[in-house]
């Protein structure tokens, strides 16, 4: 059923980590290379602190702005339980890129809910392959934590076709001008822990 | 770029001149996106029914206009919507209507298209964002050319997906003035007698011409199977089918039957693919098809349909999903760290009161822990349902108030506080004003001192418009204080005549610095877990001790005003130093 030459990347986070943007990113650069992207969003009320998701998809044509459960190539996953929710959405070839940060959602603050144990463990069984990193041990996410998105940018773009500098120009267009040296730095990071 | 971006790109290029709106999700950035673009007047409106009427005004003028709203806020503009049918327009005027299947930030999932045959005009759904911009260029000249307001149809998918497109070059609109035209414009019966046969004749006229425009199309392939879809499902069957033929419909109303029966003829049966409501297939069904039609019975009328659901009904297909035997606790959305609203619920919540909600961000004050807000109907109900409670049992004013903010408020809560007012009913009613439209991100509305663009406007003034309307027991109350709102609210319960609060903070959004944020001294918490019924994000409860996230701590104060054991401190020399 799967067209081919696709790629489909779900990125998954929490409210406010920068979900939308990292689509838009991937996004400009797959159609300055040439081929046709489609993305869909969260906004609204889930963007009070709720579970989020942008689907990206990229191919020489594509119909569905949404991914179909079970198709998913790349999860890209700000947080580690929001990895494992969307899950179901990618297919057990594909890869999890996943920020070992918790964010504990407010039934688990409130004690009437725990936060999920053995995430990792689960997710490295069910999936082809699996990157964990804590972005936030490393520069220069652990001094600025809202550089996270961007951090696990830089691990995409090193498993992606596209070439590194096509990134960073990239993302000089589509990221407000005083933040987008912060942001190049800390793709770089990730670009380089991607290559260990 | 998005589907509210190209939709922006559409009015642009297509030379309107003026747009209006009330932000309401998946509809907001329209206008936003709009504004942006020289040469066009665009302004937030009180609500979309005034953004209806402005628009008419502005058409009637001569010029190209375009109003976008979200479903139900077409309901609030469905006063103008049913008679500007009957006058027609002067310049092209386009409609958006962004509804919002599966109901990811609205109240219902009406579905909209019925306004399009209700109201007897032309229905127009894209299924991307090239066909969005194009569409609304398309739409106001069929406006024009048909003498009839557009409504374009959206859904969430439509509005909030990216996919690429060109773009073009703006043609230029000039205003060519208001012509009198009473026959035309003046709805007395003896007019509108005149005008509902243009209306039935027009609509013909669009029907011969939905047969041949470019917006509806056969995709011929396998004999065995017909789909007959529109808007973004066409690509999820798109997708999951791409052997079947495919009836493609972009201008969907009124139906074009000569094609329907085409397709009828090229294929062994035929199923509608439509979210919500059979509204294609029970025309198809009227037209008594040699073809089977089937729809509704695959895919039910509920929310979203999807690429795999189709696969599944259709196909038959269904691949095998990643399983996981572990628990995950949910994610709901929640009120910010340092919300303005939090305290006045709790307070609420604690005086164990009935409390009639509204739209906004505060109608999370309807989840856990607060849980303390017991309806929630559509923009501005809150008034008028605790009204209607203390008419029917003067008592429950005692135990009631209306909660509203300050934009839902203006919006269509002024109306039920006249009433309020009139009845002489002892309602209570509290305005959370927050000085922002905050849920849909942050517009701002005729309160708040700044227009669309960001530059000085008039400001109303909440206490001095509610003593207009007749209110004499009109109070401000610090949002952050909790024992000033608990003794204000319980004072205007007992009084005997309508009383507004005005529970006042700005949105955490609007502040750019906060104070230092607050501790907790471990040998003092008890861990008896009050602060915690709060439900703020910045506290979480480890070790039997209350736990305060300092990156997200706004230091509001609140949690420490809760600390029966002074537990919960300010940082030494900033204790009751809140920012403003």
């Amino acid at each position: 059923m799967k067209q081919v030459n696709k790629t489909d990347i779900l990125i998954a986070g929490v409210g406010g980590q920068g979900t939308i943007l990292t689509g838009r990113v991937i996004a400009a650069l797959a159609i300055d290379e040439g081929l046709d992207v489609k993305t869909a969003e969260t906004h609204g009320m889930a963007q009070r602190g709720g579970s989020v998701i942008t689907h990206v998809r990229i191919g020489e044509k594509v119909y569905s702005p949404l991914i179909p459960e079970g198709d998913g190539d790349i999860l890209l996953s700000f947080e580690k339980m929001e990895a494992l929710r969307w899950l179901p959405f990618l297919s057990p070839l594909g890869t999890v890129i996943v920020n070992t940060q918790e964010l504990e959602p407010l039934p688990v603050l409130t004690g009437q809910a725990e936060y999920t144990s053995g995430i990792l463990v689960e997710i490295e069984q069910k999936v082809k392959r699996l990157i964990a990193v804590d972005a936030l041990s490393i520069e220069p996410v652990s001094s600025n934590p809202r550089m996270v998105n961007t951090f696990l940018l830089g691990i995409l773009a090193h498993i992606m076709p596209f070439e590194k500098e096509k990134w960073l120009t990239v993302m000089e267009q589509e990221i407000k001008a005083k933040l987008v040296a912060i942001n190049q730095q800390s793709f770089e990071a990730g670009w380089q822990f991607a290559r260990q | 770029m998005t589907g509210n971006e190209a939709i922006a790109l559409g009015a642009y290029e297509g030379g309107v001149n003026v747009g209006t709106a009330y932000p309401g999700t998946p509809s907001t950035e329209i206008l936003e996106n709009l504004s942006r673009y020289p040469g066009v007047d665009c302004n937030w409106s009180a609500n979309e029914k005034t953004a209806l009427e402005e628009a008419i005004g502005a058409s009637i003028e001569g010029a190209r206009v375009l109003a976008a709203m979200k479903h139900v806020g077409v309901n609030v503009a469905a006063d103008p919507l049913m008679t500007l049918s009957y006058t027609g327009v002067g310049g092209g005027l386009v409609l958006i209507s962004a509804d919002d299947p599966g109901m990811h930030s609205s109240q219902n999932e009406q579905d909209n298209r019925h306004y399009a045959r209700f109201a007897k005009i032309p229905l127009l759904e894209p299924s991307d964002s090239e066909e969005a911009r194009d569409y609304v260029i398309a739409g106001l000249a069929i406006s024009e050319r048909f003498d009839t307001p557009v409504m374009l149809r959206t859904t969430t998918r439509i509005s909030h997906s990216r996919s690429t497109l060109v773009p073009g070059k703006r043609k230029e609109h000039q205003v060519s003035g208001f012509k009198k035209n009473p026959a035309k414009y003046v709805m007395l019966p003896g007019f509108a007698r005149l005008r509902h046969p243009i209306v039935e004749k027009r609509l013909i006229a669009l029907r011969e011409e939905t047969e041949k425009s470019p917006l509806n199309r056969i995709e011929p392939g396998s004999s065995k199977l017909g789909v007959l879809c529109s808007g973004v499902v066409y690509q999820y069957a798109r997708e999951a089918l791409p052997d079947a033929t495919f009836l493609k419909l972009g201008f969907s109303h009124p139906l074009p039957t000569a094609l329907v029966s085409k397709l009828a003829a090229m294929v062994e049966e035929i199923i509608v693919i439509e979210e919500l409501d059979p509204f294609f297939e029970e025309q198809l069904l009227a037209m008594q098809l040699k073809v089977p039609v089937r729809g509704k019975d695959l895919f039910g009328p509920l929310g979203e349909i999807s690429t795999e659901m189709i696969r599944e009904k259709v196909a038959g297909k269904k691949p095998k999903l990643i399983e996981t035997g572990l628990e995950i606790p949910g994610r709901p959305p929640v009120m910010c760290p340092g919300c303005s609203h939090r305290g006045v619920f709790y307070i609420l919540k604690k005086l164990k009161l009935n409390v009639m909600g509204d739209i906004g961000c505060y109608t999370l004050g309807a989840l856990k822990p607060l849980e303390a807000i017991d309806s929630c109907i559509c923009m501005g109900a809150s008034v008028g349902t605790a009204l209607g409670m203390a008419r029917a049992n003067r008592d429950a004013a005692r135990k009631t108030v209306a909660v509203i903010g300050d934009s839902t408020f203006l919006h269509s809560g002024i109306t039920p506080l006249m009433d309020a007012v009139y009845n002489r009913s002892p309602m209570t009613l509290m305005i959370l004003d927050n000085g922002i439209t905050a849920m849909t991100g942050h517009q701002q509305h005729p309160g708040t001192g700044s227009n669309l663009r960001g530059e000085p406007a008039a400001a109303v003034n909440l206490e001095t418009l509610c003593r207009s309307l007749g209110v004499k027991r009109v109070s401000v109350v610090d949002a952050f204080d909790l024992e000033q709102v608990k003794e204000r609210v319980k004072t205007e319960l007992e009084a005997d005549e309508t009383s507004v609060i005005i529970a006042r903070r700005p949105c955490i959004f609007l502040l750019t610095s906060f104070d230092e944020p607050l501790y907790v001294d471990n040998d003092l918490c008890t861990g008896c877990k009050v602060c915690i019924g709060l439900g703020c994000p910045a506290i979480s409860f480890k070790d039997e001790k209350a736990v305060i996230n300092k990156t997200i701590c706004t230091a509001c104060g609140l949690c420490e005003q809760l600390c029966r054991f002074e537990a919960i401190k300010f940082p030494v020399g900033k204790e009751g130093e809140t920012s403003e």
